[in-house]
């Protein structure tokens, strides 16, 4: 009798906590199909427009800088992948000198505000005479996924049984062939998950992107720009578009890794 | 989400390899060399340049390397309201962001444990917002929470809000905006640990005739600290130098200004590099005191 109370309100909790958080999504959303004038803060009548012309407003400035973001991203991803993941199976599977420096090095980019990350950059940039442009913009990204992409691929590599590397050595495979059809294969899937969030981490960057980006306009740089005068309803359309990509690409994996650990669970 | 793998990182103790070998150089020194260049580098320029005085002859602008000390006072003189405010409110965002998750994370983690896909695709709504522009998000709360929205308006026409008062430009929307922008940070690393939390311990307590309460407050929340640390620090610091919320064009007003918007417009508009370095050196050295306080205290020293 006691419990029945108890028992409703952590799931009711949870259900409602769960929808608060979808409300500003469900918002943009709607607001994509806004047949908006200028701006898109009143409601003014459902239309298709907006998402079969999204590159048709402002000389397609929205599709330029969502290009621009797209491009960034894509740069920012393989770099801080091929860097991090080096590190990472370093620091697992090697002794070295100044480890807990290097530890501290790696710690400290995610422990720094990125305000602070983005004006440092901006300063440097400025001291040595480099213009900003999209290159400084992509070494800027770089710097702040590698700490994060170490981070995920060491788990990988720590779970890694080094018996299978041997087993290559053992059957008369050169090192190069061993970590390329041995243990390259075996980190795929630490290495993926990690380039997938530096796009992600990339891709909705705006603070650092905002010290370090001159006259370069990326997507979250034009939504800050024209926050004042008001955002097309492209704008909408073009992240609802990128939700929905997103959505459906982790929902798919999580659905494909139950279905597996079923499947293995009935095997075994 | 790393961040996930953040917290798992703070229980796991690491073991130091055996094996020694030049190929750990090659492996590192790319990567280390990257992050000297574009990350320990420009630190040392931020300090250079908080310490900059005004050249003689030059424009707006122009600076000359200089040991200018005063810069430091000056900002502290100009901003301090600025400066307490960031950290006053990153402090309550992360309060109300821990109430917020602990519940929902608890669920997620805890209750929901037999049911799989329904705790990922829980966890996935978790996530979720990260798939949209943070920006949009926080602009779409603008609008949401406007004066002539609905929300405000039947808060009004009930009397729970005075008829000539606003929500969007007061501190109360910043500190909204950023618990609202941060709760993930926070759920993840507390739904990992969560996660793991052996029940037997719980069922242990009570059979000793603990109070649920009790065990909660004994049990629960100590187990759960490596998330706990995480999720404040993750929300505390990203919270502290944000600026978009707190910028007039989003939820802030002219007495909600934080000193990331601080640093932006002397950076950006003003070109007072030298005020923009001091303020973030300042900023940068409360936080790296705060976190290794807290950390010591919370008791888990090996967050990586």
């Amino acid at each position: 009798m006691k419990l029945s109370l108890g028992r409703w309100l952590l799931p009711v909790y949870a259900v409602l906590a769960l929808l608060f958080l979808m409300v500003p999504i469900v918002y943009t959303f709607i607001f994509s199909f806004n047949d908006s004038q200028k701006s898109n803060i009143t409601w003014r009548g459902f239309t298709l427009d907006k998402w079969l012309n999204v590159c048709n407003v402002q000389n397609g400035a929205v599709c330029e800088a969502f290009g621009n973001s797209l491009i960034i991203g894509a740069v920012a991803t393989v770099a801080a992948t091929a860097l991090g993941t080096m590190i990472a199976i370093a620091i697992v599977r090697y002794r070295f000198r100044f480890r807990s420096g290097v530890s501290l090095l790696l710690f400290l980019p995610m422990a720094t505000p990125e305000v602070v990350l983005g004006a440092g950059l901006a300063a440097q940039f400025l001291s040595v005479g480099v213009p900003k442009d999209m290159v400084t913009i992509i070494l800027a990204h770089t710097m702040f996924c590698i700490s994060f992409v170490v981070v995920t691929v060491k788990a990988r590599v720590a779970s890694l049984d080094p018996a299978l590397e041997e087993a290559g050595r053992d059957l008369y495979g050169s090192p190069g062939q061993v970590f390329l059809r041995i243990t390259f294969p075996l980190l795929l899937p630490g290495i993926l998950a990690a380039a997938l969030l530096s796009f992600a981490l990339s891709f909705d960057d705006f603070i650092i992107t905002n010290f370090n980006s001159g006259a370069v306009t990326t997507f979250p740089k034009y939504i800050y720009i024209s926050a004042s005068r008001g955002i097309p309803a492209e704008a909408n359309v073009v992240a609802s578009a990128v939700f929905i990509l997103a959505l459906v690409i982790v929902v798919s994996a999580q659905v494909s890794a139950a279905a597996r650990a079923k499947r293995l669970a009935k095997s075994g | 989400m790393a961040f996930a793998a953040f917290a798992t990182t703070t229980s796991e103790a690491e073991q130091v390899p055996r094996r020694k070998s030049p190929v750990a150089l090659l492996l590192l020194l790319p990567g280390i060399l990257y992050l000297v260049l574009f990350f320990l580098t420009p630190l040392v320029s931020l300090l250079l340049t908080s310490f900059q005085a005004p050249s003689e002859f030059g424009d707006i602008g122009q600076y000359t390397y200089a040991f200018r000390w005063e810069n430091y006072v000056q900002v502290v003189t100009d901003y301090l309201p600025h400066i307490l405010r960031s950290f006053g409110f990153a402090l309550i965002a992360t309060v109300l962001a821990l109430v917020f998750s602990y519940p929902l994370a608890y669920f997620i983690g805890v209750t929901a444990r037999r049911w799989p896909l329904a705790q990922s695709l829980m966890l996935v709504l978790v996530i979720a917002p990260f798939f949209i522009s943070f920006l949009l998000r926080t602009l779409a709360w603008k609008q949401i929470l406007s004066d002539e929205s609905f929300i405000i308006t039947s808060l009004k026409a009930v009397a729970l809000m005075a008829p000539d008062a606003h929500f969007t430009g007061t501190p109360a929307a910043v500190i909204f905006g950023l618990t609202y922008n941060f709760i993930p940070f926070m759920t993840l690393p507390l739904y990992t640990t969560l996660e793991r939390l052996d029940l037997r311990y719980l069922e242990a307590a009570s059979d000793l005739y603990a109070h649920p309460v009790e065990v909660f407050r004994k049990v629960t929340i100590p187990l759960s600290m490596p998330g706990i640390v995480a999720g404040t620090l993750l929300t505390f610091i990203p919270a502290a130098g944000d600026y978009v919320n707190a910028s007039r064009d989003f939820l802030g007003g002219p007495d909600s200004q934080m000193i990331g918007n601080v640093i932006e417009a002397n950076f950006l508009v003003l070109q007072n590099y030298p005020a923009a370095a001091a303020l973030s050196i300042i900023l940068m050295s409360v936080i790296l005191i705060i976190v290794s306080i807290y950390v010591k205290r919370a008791g888990t020293e090996e967050l990586l």
